[in-house]
Formats: C-alpha cells, sequence, structure tokens
C-alpha cells in the first residue's frame, strides 16, 4: 500500500496542473482568438459605451421600451448584510424565485402582475412569461406573444403606428432552430435597440 | 404536449443510441490499453505522467488497492479545493475580489466536488475567485470523472476476467481516462460552447450602463472550460449560481440540447464497453434497454405536468404551461427533458429551477434519483450502481426457479448479494435519516423557502441529491448553514463511497470465480423477459422504500393543489 502514496500525491499534483491551470488557460487564450466577441461575454456596445450583453437580460421599467420578464434575483442588503433585497436582473447573483405550485406568495405575485397587464392591454391573453420569473432571473427573451402584447402601450408612449411596432417585433422574433429545437423568442434588450434606431429615424 | 415538443425528445434518444456504439468501441480500446488514433500525441505525455509519478503501469492491482489508491486521490483532491477555497483571496485570478470562504461552507463544497455532486451551496459568481473555479472545481470535475469511469471498468473486468486476483491499475485507468476520453472531448466542446456565446476570459466583471441608464455588473469568467466538463463529467457544479439556467452557462437552444447530449453520452457508452468486454454486445444493449424504458416513462410524466401547468395558472387564464423558473429560450420541453436528464444521470446541472416545477413534474427527477441513478447515471457510478441491481435481479430470478443465479459467466453467491445490498441500503439510510432529522431540528426547519408540503420536498430532495451525488436542489432551502453544510457532506461523502467499497468488493470476488460456459438452465440476460425483471426489481425496490416520503411530499402537494389549497 505504501507505494500507492507517491502516485496519489505527484500524480493528482500532474493531474490538477494539466486540468486545473493548462487546459482552462490554453482554452482561454484559443477560445479568445477565435471567437473573441463571444469570450469577453458577448457585449453590445452604443456609442463607445457598454450598453449590455446579448445573452443577459436588463431590467425595462419605462412605458417606451418593450419589458422583460419578471426577475426574481436578490442583492445584499445594503443596511444589513446578513438580509437580502430585491434586485430584478441583478446579473452577478443569479436565480428564480424557486416558488412551488402551492405557494401563497406565488399566487398572489401573479394575480397583481395579471391585473395590472389587462389594465394596459384587455384585448389579448396574457402571455404565461410575461408573469412569471425566469430561471436565471436574467433571461433576455420574450416570447413573440409577449412582445406583441405590449405594442399597444409602446405605440402609445412612442407615438408610433401599431404596424410599425408589429413589424419590429416580426424582424426581432427568431424562430426554432431547423425548426425544431428551442422555442421561439425576441431578445428585449436587440428589440429595444431596434426601436430606439427606428423611432430616431 | 407538442409534437415538435416530443420530436426533440425523440432526436436526444436516437442520437444518444447512436453515439452509443462508437463511443464504446472507443473506450473499450483505452481501457484495454490498446493505441488509438490519438497515441501519436498522448502515448509521450502518458508515460511521462507514470514516470514522475512512479506509476508501474504493467502492474495491476487487488481489488482493495485500487480501492485505497482511491480513497488516497481523494484526500489530496479534497486538501486542495478546501485550500483554494479558504485562500482565495490572497491568490491569484481573482479580479471581483472575492474573500476567503468559510470553513463550513469550504468543507461542504470540497467534500460535494470529491464525490461527484457539486451541489452548490456556494454561489458562484458571488462567492469564489477564477483560481477556485479552475484549480478547485475544473480540476476535480475530471478527476471525480476518471474515478467514477475507472471504477466502473474495474467492476467490470470483475465480470469479463477468471480466476485472477487483480482488476487493474486505478492510476492508469484515471489517466488513461482523463487523457484520452476526457481531455480531447472538452476542448473541441469548449469551443463549441464559446461559439454558442459563451464567456471565456480572465478579465474583470464588466460594468455596463443599461437602456433606461441604470447601472448593471455583469459577472463573466473562464465559463466554457469549466462547462465542458461539468456537463460530461455529470458533475453539475455551475458557474454561475443560476447554473445551466444563466444564459451565459446555456447560451441556446443547440447549446443546451448538446449539454443534455454530453451529460448521457459516457454512461450510455459504458454499457458498450461493458458488452464488449463481456464479450457479448447485446449484454450492453440490454442493460441500455432497462435505462431507456425508465427513462421515457419519467420524461412523458414531467413533460406532461409541466406542460399542464398548475391550478393557480390556470385560474389566471395564463396557458402555455408551467414557465415559472424557466428560460423562453428553453420552453417547457426541453426544460422538462433537462430535469429528468440531469437527475437520471447524477449530473445535478438545472436549466430551470426544479423547485418551481409542479408536484407531479417535480417527483420525476427526486424518485430519478432515488432509484439509484441508474437510469445512465452519473458517469461510471451509473454503470456500477446499475449492476447492482443487475445482481439483485439476477438473484430474484434464481430464487424463482431454485438454482444458482449466473450473470454472465459468473456465479452470484451470497457474498455478491450481500455486497450489492449493503450498496443500496445507504441510500434510504442517508436519504430518510437525514430527512428526519431535518424536518425536525428547528435550525434546519427555518432553511424552507417554501410552507407546507413543498417544504418537505425541498429537505427531502436536498438529501436525496447529495446522497446520490447529483447536486440539483429545490433551490429555494438555504444550504449555507451550519447545520445543512455538514449534514450534507455526511450524505454526500456516505453515498459515494460507502456504495464504492461493496461494489469493488465484488469486482474483486467476481475476478477470482471461474467462468462457466452458458448452458440449457441459464437464464438469458440479453432479452426483454431479463429487461422487464431488472426494470421490476428497481420500481419494487425503489417504490417500497420511498414510497412513504413521496406520499408526504410530492404527492399529498399534487392533491392539495387539486384541491385549492395554498401555503
Amino acid at each position: 500500500m505504501l507505494r500507492e502514496i507517491r502516485p496519489a500525491i505527484v500524480l493528482l499534483l500532474v493531474l490538477t496542473a494539466i486540468t486545473g491551470l493548462a487546459y482552462p488557460l490554453a482554452m482561454t487564450g484559443i477560445a479568445g482568438a477565435m471567437f473573441p466577441a463571444q469570450a469577453q461575454g458577448s457585449l453590445i456596445d452604443k456609442d463607445g459605451k457598454v450598453v449590455g450583453s446579448a445573452l443577459i437580460g436588463q431590467e425595462f421599467t419605462d412605458s417606451k421600451y418593450f419589458h422583460g420578464r419578471p426577475s426574481a434575483t436578490l442583492a445584499p442588503d445594503p443596511n444589513d448584510s446578513t438580509k437580502t433585497v430585491a434586485a430584478p436582473y441583478n446579473a452577478v447573483n443569479s436565480g428564480g424565485s424557486n416558488l412551488g405550485p402551492t405557494s401563497k406568495a406565488l399566487a398572489d405575485r401573479l394575480k397583481e402582475d395579471v391585473d395590472k397587464l389587462k389594465a394596459e392591454n384587455s384585448n389579448a391573453a396574457v402571455p404565461v412569461d410575461l408573469v412569471t420569473t425566469s430561471a436565471s432571473g436574467l433571461d433576455p427573451d420574450v416570447s413573440p406573444e409577449a412582445a406583441q402584447f405590449q405594442v399597444p402601450r409602446v405605440a402609445k408612449a412612442r407615438n408610433m403606428s401599431e404596424d410599425q411596432l408589429n413589424q419590429l417585433v416580426a424582424s426581432n422574433t427568431q424562430g426554432r432552430l431547423l425548426g425544431l429545437l428551442g422555442e421561439p423568442r425576441v431578445n428585449v434588450l436587440a428589440l429595444n435597440l431596434a426601436l430606439d434606431r427606428a423611432a430616431a429615424k | 404536449m407538442t409534437v415538435i415538443g416530443w420530436l426533440q425528445i425523440i432526436l436526444f434518444c436516437v442520437i444518444i443510441v447512436a453515439l452509443t456504439k462508437p463511443l464504446g468501441w472507443y473506450m473499450t480500446r483505452v481501457f484495454d490499453g490498446e493505441r488509438t488514433f490519438l497515441s501519436p500525441v498522448l502515448r509521450p505525455i502518458e508515460a511521462g505522467i507514470y514516470w514522475v509519478s512512479g506509476v508501474d503501469e504493467k502492474r495491476e492491482q487487488h481489488w482493495l488497492t485500487y480501492t485505497v489508491a482511491m480513497l488516497l486521490f481523494h484526500v489530496g483532491g479534497f486538501l486542495i479545493i478546501y485550500g483554494v477555497m479558504r485562500l482565495q483571496a490572497v491568490l491569484p485570478f481573482n479580479p471581483a475580489g472575492q474573500g476567503a470562504v468559510a470553513e463550513d461552507l469550504s468543507f461542504n463544497t470540497a467534500i460535494s466536488f470529491i464525490t461527484n455532486t457539486n451541489w452548490q451551496n456556494y454561489g458562484g459568481e458571488s462567492t469564489i475567485s477564477y483560481l477556485v473555479q479552475m484549480v478547485g472545481l475544473t480540476h476535480q470535475n475530471f478527476l471525480s470523472a476518471a474515478t467514477g469511469i475507472a471504477l466502473a471498468v474495474a467492476l467490470i473486468r470483475g465480470f469479463s476476467r477468471a480466476s485472477v486476483r487483480t482488476v487493474g491499475n486505478f492510476w492508469v485507468d484515471v489517466t488513461r481516462c482523463t487523457l484520452y476520453v476526457l481531455l480531447p472531448i472538452c476542448i473541441v466542446y469548449t469551443l463549441f460552447l464559446v461559439w454558442q456565446g459563451m464567456p471565456q476570459t480572465l478579465g474583470d466583471y464588466v460594468e455596463a450602463t443599461t437602456l433606461e441608464g441604470a447601472k448593471q455588473t455583469i459577472a463573466v469568467g473562464p465559463v466554457a472550460s469549466q462547462v465542458a466538463i461539468k456537463m460530461l463529467g455529470t458533475n453539475g457544479g455551475g458557474f454561475f449560481n443560476a447554473n445551466a439556467a444563466h444564459p451565459f452557462e446555456n447560451p441556446t437552444a443547440l447549446s443546451n440540447f448538446v449539454q443534455m447530449l454530453s451529460i448521457f453520452v459516457l454512461g450510455a457508452a459504458l454499457t458498450n464497453v461493458f458488452g464488449r468486454m463481456v464479450g457479448n454486445q447485446r449484454q450492453g444493449w440490454a442493460i441500455l434497454a432497462v435505462m431507456g424504458v425508465l427513462f421515457v416513462a419519467g420524461v412523458t410524466v414531467t413533460y406532461w405536468a409541466e406542460a399542464n401547468g398548475t391550478t393557480m395558472l390556470q385560474a389566471l387564464g395564463l396557458n402555455g404551461g408551467n414557465m415559472e423558473g424557466k428560460e423562453v429560450r428553453f420552453g417547457i420541453v426541453a426544460s422538462s427533458l433537462f430535469a429528468v436528464v440531469t437527475t437520471a444521470a447524477s449530473c445535478g446541472a438545472v436549466n430551470a429551477m426544479h423547485d418551481s416545477f409542479t408536484a407531479l413534474g417535480g417527483m420525476i427527477p427526486l424518485i430519478n434519483i432515488e432509484l439509484g441513478e441508474i437510469i445512465v447515471g452519473g458517469v461510471g457510478a451509473g454503470m456500477y450502481g446499475m449492476l447492482l441491481f443487475v445482481i439483485l435481479a439476477i438473484f430474484v430470478a434464481g430464487l424463482m426457479v431454485g438454482r444458482t443465479p449466473e450473470y454472465v459467466g459468473k456465479k452470484i453467491e451470497a457474498r455478491e448479494v450481500k455486497m450489492a445490498m449493503l450498496a443500496i441500503l445507504v441510500l434510504p439510510l442517508m436519504i430518510l435519516g437525514w430527512t428526519a432529522v431535518g424536518v425536525v431540528y428547528p435550525a434546519a426547519v427555518a432553511s424552507m423557502a417554501n410552507a407546507g408540503p413543498h417544504g418537505f420536498t425541498e429537505v427531502l430532495y436536498a438529501y436525496t441529491s447529495g446522497t446520490g451525488n447529483n447536486g440539483s436542489a429545490f433551490a429555494g432551502l438555504t444550504g449555507n448553514t451550519f447545520f445543512y453544510n455538514l449534514t450534507l457532506a455526511s450524505a454526500m461523502f456516505v453515498g459515494r463511497f460507502f456504495m464504492i467499497i461493496p461494489a469493488m468488493a465484488i469486482a474483486g470476488s467476481l475476478a477470482e470465480k471461474k467462468s462457466i460456459p452458458p448452458s440449457m438452465g441459464t437464464f438469458p440476460t440479453t432479452g426483454g423477459l431479463f429487461v422487464g425483471l431488472v426494470v421490476g426489481v428497481i420500481l419494487i425496490m425503489g417504490g417500497l422504500t420511498f414510497f412513504p416520503a413521496l406520499a408526504l411530499g410530492p404527492i399529498v402537494e399534487h392533491l392539495a393543489m387539486n384541491a385549492g389549497n395554498l401555503f
């Protein structure tokens, strides 16, 4: 058994160096050279400033923008570090609400949000993704129905025609990969950037 | 449920079955020590590693030496993770300035990674540095996976060899698995993931100014290299807190699909390795069929339950299924499939929050782990776990006809059956034992996020996931407390090593036996009757053990939900 001690130490250190240092560092170099934009986090520049990442949702509350899904992310309470406070789309602390199917807190929150949305647009059914929080709290997408649902509100706030906005939503809708994988979706940040450009014209 | 949804599930199954044979062929060559197409590059590195670490690759080990070598290796792995976590504040690659991780959390995480559990009481982007991600977690992802596969191969050798006292050399198996199987796949896989949008950088967290003018700090890091092995090695510990639901950790529908494939692929291929080593590939396909039956049943229930949604959603006129805790780009079907895949294997990565699943949708992941994660299973662990159930099934069949049971030419006798039972009893001991403590001990009760039966399920899930070395969670439970850090660590440790030791004892005892040729009276283990028998034994064992606990959690919650009760 004693002769197993040397491999236990040396082999462990060698394999640690290979898999824990050489491999991730080499991959960082290679990936950074091959796919520089993705490797840095798919960041979006506007007028020389980073406005976010194409993959990370951000909070929209202004009625002139399309809104993303509710986010359940938290941040440490600035007044008491043992507690947390709501901080939607906090991209340094991802997470979901973790509320279960018989949670009263979830039922109350859903009811409140559905009522709010019905007041905003009573002509369409409320899309389920627009009132449920995502798993990461950073979901960059909404369903095409959820974007269309918001068209009347945005059109009013922007003084733009609903047709023009519906077209914008359609041109920002990504379908399933090969018509099969995933779900149709609209990237909210991309849509809002396109909206700003269209409004500026 | 939709046609497109089912097509995605069918496509997944077809690709896994198609990959099983070629990969099984390759892995068999690797573990038989033969040349592969990568040997010209890797053989000199391999030989160099043996030379510096003083390994004689020709010398094989007795099962006990093999097991001791494995344990020693893990002591070192534990110390490395614990050390870098405690010292991360003064070590390099820490651009976010994370402070030292607390003692109990470091202890829990170190146990969690050496046991291939990867339970996340740590917060990823909010707690640990890039160095810990690389040297602590990425490295152990490789080694715990390689260990699992090595152990499975050692047990398979027990079946395939006759009248010998050795089962292979642990150091050689781990090295060859890492160099020839895990690393090459991970290198290609990492580049694919970065192409899909996954970050791979050592730079600082990004400061962005949102369109509405708010500040958003975006955590990045060397994500892709860690995620590749996290999936392939069925480790499952996330780079980020939200794991594979985080858009950086799973950017697209394609990255999601490939991640699911990579969870299953090595485990499925091991069934073929088994078939090849015992000299009849149909033995391997029969085992894959057992796994397939249980898998498809699980997917059907979870997909159906999640697509149906909950009564509270239906009451508000919200259609489209239970989207609470799910991402739009995956939707209902890819989230349901992922949940079943990750718990059938012992991966534990999640792309949706299991805590927010419907009662029945969330019960399937729980059952998958409680059955011992033998549906493909963790790399290696699933295979040796499944072989334990096969031994029991063969034993039951032998009792029915009154003959000494045999499996692939080996007599299954009292010692094997005793060891198999000992290993399988670990599950109820740790899961039900600790859950019982967790639901009465006041400090533990305070950790529950949901009230009513759902709170009970959170605790049951935590110990199930820990003991099964899965690592997924009903994440509402506040696990980062002194009580949970220590008790979960004990569940993970016992669940891993007290399963391995009896399995290795079986390997040793089988290897010493003579091989007997099949006769007229041998029960055929390649047909439908055998598949049905093993499925039956698995379900009866699991049902008898865990049904009472499930009745108190998800089943009563489902009934309460239908009756309109909220907690």
